[in-house]
């Protein structure tokens, strides 16, 4: 499984990494980036599953492999 | 034990309503709403139900006339709409010419809540790298000590008012220590406050003297960081650079201004709600008592639920969105708290879930205005609720009839009566 943040999208709410950051991180503006180039850890899943149904701005998606 | 009677007084609020005219009665809510009817600051809910219902963008005559969506589709696109819903005059009740003031206008006024793009963008990449989560660690490690020392001076009495006493005490210190500024200026921030925000929202002249007093406050401060730079946040924005110098004198006032009127009553309307519905709701509190992993999850639901801010745009242009012609000037209250409620978009939107997983609420509004603080005021409110909860696990309305509500453009508790154990 791959997560995408759409940083065109991504207004730096930060509830990505509040609820994973052993999946994101945020830059000196608060905005979100992927780690690991998105590739989520084996357990992580529903992680995954979770930041995107809590991001206000649609901006992540997963593309299961 | 202090005399209850004593605790609901509310001074400055009693002075100001006395001069304001008795408002007529709300006969259809969906053409006539009143945002400042007791009846709807009480309980917003069924009247947002009853517009999605009838009429979603809803319209009223009264102070100046506005706009008011309710769904949360549309509020998601009218985030978007910008420039042409312009972020310029963020208050309902726009400022007589009489009383607009140049160098306190446009986006100098409260930057960048005040700005259109392009001067949205910069002052906004101005202030971000000091509210990252991890641009507020001191501030946390400060609100922890905070208010355990707030509830060290009430809980041995055995009730307290917890939107005076504590919600109201919890940003005003927190902003001051982030700005910089000595926290016995505590008390005059929350009467500027509400002087600008709440209790001046029906008074331009009060409106304008609280803006004058915070403007001459910060202009000092400024002057005082350009020769006597220290470790805060006004002294960083002093020393940012732009286009080859340093952010201008009256865009960093303003800035400063920002801290005061977005930081404080917002974030203690939201402590102060979250306190209300525990007080009334013992499943929710004992489960949270008894649940920490629930917090995460909690915190934001709360802040879903009982989202306090209202922000207003102008269209700068006649233009039509969901079947309603927007005509130039028009007022459009930005109803993020409305579209929370949305039942298209949340499942059971109204009841409370401290455990709901998908939870893309917009308290905090969405797109390029997506509040600056956020970050700063989630960690506010999950260390005052928290810590209460270590200290306060058990806890009820003292007096459900007593507790008073404010609204227009922030919705929370203003006096709140609570009894422990």
């Amino acid at each position: 499984m791959k997560i995408k943040v759409d940083a065109e999208k991504c207004e730096g709410h930060s509830r990505c990494y509040s609820l994973a950051p052993e999946l994101v991180d945020v830059d000196d503006l608060g905005n979100a980036f992927e780690l690991n180039d998105g590739e989520v850890p084996a357990g992580l899943e529903d992680k995954a599953r979770l930041i995107v149904d809590n991001c206000p701005e649609f901006a992540i998606t997963i593309k299961e492999g | 034990m202090t005399d209850t009677a004593e605790t609901q007084n509310d001074p400055m609020a009693d002075s100001v309503a006395e001069s304001i005219p008795e408002r007529c009665p709300v006969t259809d809510v969906t053409s006539d709403y009143d945002m400042f009817d007791p009846e709807y600051l009480r309980d917003p809910f069924s009247a947002w139900a009853e517009m999605r219902d009838v009429c979603p963008i809803a319209h009223t005559d009264r102070y100046g006339g506005s706009w008011l969506p309710t769904k949360y589709d549309d509020l998601q696109a009218m985030a978007k709409m910008v420039p042409v819903l312009s972020s310029k005059s963020p208050i309902v009740i726009d400022m007589p010419e009489a009383l607009v003031k140049g160098d306190a206008t446009g986006y100098n006024a409260a930057a960048p809540i005040t700005a259109d793009p392009p001067e949205q963008h910069w002052t906004r990449r101005a202030l971000l790298p000091h509210f990252t989560p991890k641009g507020i660690a001191a501030e946390t490690e400060y609100t922890e000590r905070l208010c355990h020392e707030l509830i060290d001076g009430f809980i041995d009495n055995g009730e307290c008012d917890a939107a005076v006493e504590y919600a109201q005490q919890i940003p005003p210190r927190v902003i001051a220590k982030k700005l910089g500024v000595d926290d016995s200026m505590v008390d005059d921030f929350i009467e500027w406050v509400r002087g600008v925000l709440e209790l001046g929202l029906q008074q331009p002249e009060l409106r304008a003297k609280y803006r004058d007093i915070i403007r001459s406050f910060f202009a000092a401060e400024v002057a005082d960081r350009r020769v006597n730079p220290k470790d805060d946040l006004i002294t960083a924005l002093c020393q940012t650079e732009h286009e080859g110098g340093f952010l201008p004198d009256e865009v960093v006032i303003g800035m400063c201004n920002l801290q005061l009127v977005a930081g404080i009553d917002t974030t203690w309307s939201s402590i102060g709600s979250a306190l209300w519905h525990l007080a009334g709701h013992d499943d929710d509190r004992r489960r949270l008592a008894n649940e920490p992993d629930l917090w995460n999850t909690a915190v934001e639901e709360l802040l879903r639920f009982y989202a306090p801010v209202t922000m207003a745009r102008n269209a700068t242009e006649d233009v039509e969105y969901g079947g309603v012609e927007f005509k130039k000037g028009d007022k459009i209250l930005m109803n993020f708290p409305g579209a929370n409620h949305d039942p298209d978009h949340f499942e059971n939107a109204h009841e409370v879930q401290l455990d709901r997983q998908r939870n893309r609420h917009v308290a905090f509004g969405i797109g390029i205005h997506r509040c600056a603080g956020s970050n700063l005021a989630r960690m506010e409110m999950e260390v005052a609720l928290k810590t209460w909860m270590e200290r306060i696990p058990e806890f009820t309305l003292a007096d459900p009839e007593a507790v008073t509500w404010a609204g227009g453009q922030v919705r929370g508790p203003r006096i709140l009566p609570v009894t422990f154990g």
